[in-house]
């Protein structure tokens, strides 16, 4: 045997092995799809049975939330009713109820057609159905609560599952005269109220009142002196709060004010807002301001006027003018938010005088950090009785500092009182929604 | 009358308010939701105003030439756009796809972005200010701050690591945010609650007149 008949005989038995090897190949492959394929068809037979559908149900199936019960909302205005019910033996985490529908009637002796009024997770077990949702104070209604579950059927459909409880006894909504909850809040009202209207009376008789000196209110002479000086403008930036807003009413008070102290001094006040009706009671302040100066020919209606409503918007013409203008004073009183370090450090950076007041705690440090004066919360509302040194507006400030005495020395007993485990005091505070 | 008859809408709406804050019932809850209704119905015809002013300066601004009236050039046409815009597309403006909406996603969202991201740069100045050692005060601040601050990190938590649990340096940061911060905080809460109180009431009784223009 040669050398070449050697090679085809190699070479035949190497083409038959892979033959082979590629048979195996094949036919393993054969047998794991035709084993795939009897087993899914299996599970599908399986699915389709109605007898495993019906056993579905079964499993998936919540069981009804007992003993439900309406009764009118506590504390309010009318037109709303609380449906309560224990939950489901089945709402529990990884449980059968996904969630409560609550069905509504009318009853007029007898119950009307239910229809769906709400929807609450699971886990709840009150809902209330309240006015704008077609209640009447005059209407009785009856509810039922239907535990309710879901799930993919083989097809890839949602298929749900529920169970009705009961129906409730018939209820109806009405309005309250009281709200029980907020009687402390009238209590703690009613004797500020005293102590305030107390001071009013003792400082209208000629009583000396004393108030401590608040350095913020007392830099504004010299921060318009400033600008008088320089012979530059003061800015007046009274927040983006609207009329609606306290702070913005106690900033409109300063601002009528250091008008009444520009319009002396002969120096000109911009006063950009960020809300019309701002713009339109500052204009009113300012000109009063400036007859109360005997300037009224020095007023001009546009020294107040108006950017825009939108809080970045405002931020960034402020920004503008301040670095266009370069004001020797910036006031900033009234309600601010995130613009408040935008605004102020801008003013910062052209070397204005700048005193701040708000109430917004969250924004006091940034004016804290930027200005060189800051009304801290309750001095800004002070702001007005201190500028104006006015009796009776004096006394208002005494009878709130007496109130605040009150509330420490209330603070101080509770604070013992709960570290010594006396009495649980915090619960008499508590105020509902 | 100019001065009476404000005076006596803010003292009847101030004390309804009052009252249904604890008498629901009728007429004192509806009124209050009545005032609140009106509230908004005057605010948003004043936005007209507002408008108006705005346009009215800005365009005396550039028929004068006077300084910087490009920035009035600006707001005009600026508006305008937005104006025609939202009345081209009619009621649905505000769909996806308009020409309103447009300019809200890809002008206005941007803008406003921009000007909230500028805050970061402005914290890091001053907080640099407030944080110089200058006096006992503001030591403390600067001390408080710096454990509040690395408190807040993960590095923080990696070097105090070693300690015992509950004194590592983000348990410190918070309790310095919950116990002297949240008592600072709500001491300036009272504060802020009593001056509400004190001054609606001055306000409700016509004592305070400063915010309708002053004067006895």
């Amino acid at each position: 045997m040669n050398l070449s008949h050697w090679n085809r005989i190699g070479f035949c038995v190497r083409s038959t092995t892979l033959i082979l090897f590629g048979f195996i190949v094949f036919a393993s492959l054969l047998a794991s799809q035709i084993s795939a394929q009897t087993e899914t068809t299996e599970i599908i037979d399986s699915l389709v049975d109605t007898s495993a559908v019906v056993d579905l149900t079964t499993e998936m199936n919540p069981a009804p939330p007992p003993n439900p019960t309406a009764g009118d909302s506590p504390n309010d205005g009318g037109g709303s009713i609380r449906v309560t019910w224990q939950p489901s033996e089945d709402d529990r985490p990884e449980g059968k109820v996904k969630g409560y529908r609550i069905l509504r009637a009318d009853y007029d002796g007898s119950a009307g057609e239910f229809a769906e009024v709400g929807d609450v997770p699971a886990g709840k077990s009150s809902y209330a159905h309240e006015d704008g949702k077609d209640i009447d104070d005059d209407n009785q209604y009856v509810y039922k609560v239907v535990a309710y579950n879901s799930a993919y059927d083989a097809s890839g459909d949602l298929m749900t599952f529920s169970s009705e409880s009961g129906v409730s006894a018939p209820a109806s909504s009405r309005a309250q005269w009281y709200d029980s909850r907020r009687t402390m809040v009238l209590f703690g009202t009613v004797l500020l109220v005293v102590f305030i209207m107390y001071f009013i009376n003792r400082a209208k008789s000629g009583k000396p009142v004393f108030i401590r000196k608040i350095a913020g209110l007392e830099a504004i002479d010299e921060a318009v002196g400033r600008a008088t000086e320089m012979g530059r403008k003061i800015f007046y930036i009274p927040g983006i709060g609207d009329m609606d807003n306290m702070m913005t009413i106690a900033a409109i008070t300063i601002l009528g004010r250091v008008s009444e102290l520009s319009a002396q001094y002969e120096t000109y006040i911009d006063v950009p807002v960020c809300r019309s009706m701002v713009m339109v009671t500052g204009r009113e302040v300012v000109k009063e301001a400036y007859s109360k100066a005997g300037r009224p020919d020095a007023f001009q209606e546009d020294q107040v006027h108006y950017l825009t409503d939108d809080q970045f918007g405002y931020a960034a013409g402020v920004d503008g003018m301040f670095v266009r203008e370069k004001p020797a004073t910036i006031f900033f009183m009234g309600q601010f938010y995130a613009e408040s370090l935008i605004l102020a450090e801008t003013g910062n950076s052209i070397g204005a005088i700048q005193i701040a007041g708000t109430a917004m705690p969250s924004q006091l440090p940034f004016f804290v950090a930027a200005c060189d004066y800051t009304l801290i919360g309750e001095e800004l509302f002070a702001a007005s009785a201190y500028l104006s040194k006015e009796p009776k507006l004096l006394g208002s400030l005494k009878g709130q500092d007496i109130g605040k005495g009150v509330i420490l020395v209330a603070l101080i007993i509770g604070v013992l009182l709960e570290t010594f485990g006396i009495v649980q005091v915090s619960g008499l505070f508590s105020v509902g929604d | 009358m100019r001065r009476e008859i404000p005076l006596l809408i803010t003292a009847i709406v101030g004390i309804v308010f009052v009252i249904a804050y604890f008498i629901p019932h009728w007429p004192f809850g509806k009124m209050s939701g009545w005032f609140s209704d009106w509230f908004s119905i005057v605010q948003g015809c004043a936005i007209i105003l507002g408008a108006l002013n705005l346009m009215k300066l800005s365009l005396i601004k550039v028929m004068d030439r006077k300084e910087d009236w490009g920035y009035a050039a600006v707001i005009i046409v600026t508006f305008l756009i937005v104006v025609v815009s939202g009345a081209y597309e009619g009621e649905e403006f505000r769909n996806p796809g308009t020409s309103f909406d447009w300019l809200y996603q890809f002008v206005y969202i941007p803008l406003s972005a921009t000007m909230f991201a500028i805050l970061a740069f402005f914290v890091a100045s001053a907080s640099y200010r407030a944080f110089r050692a200058r006096n006992f005060e503001a030591t403390l601040l600067l001390i408080a701050a710096f454990f509040v601050m690395i408190g807040r990190v993960p590095v923080g938590y990696t070097l105090s690591s070693f300690m015992p649990e509950g004194w590592y340096l983000s348990d410190l940061a918070s309790w310095v945010m919950n116990v002297p911060q949240a008592a600072g905080q709500r001491a300036i809460m009272i504060g802020i609650g009593l001056g509400i109180v004190s001054t609606s009431l001055r306000i409700i009784l016509g004592l305070e007149r400063s915010h309708i223009g002053g004067g006895d």
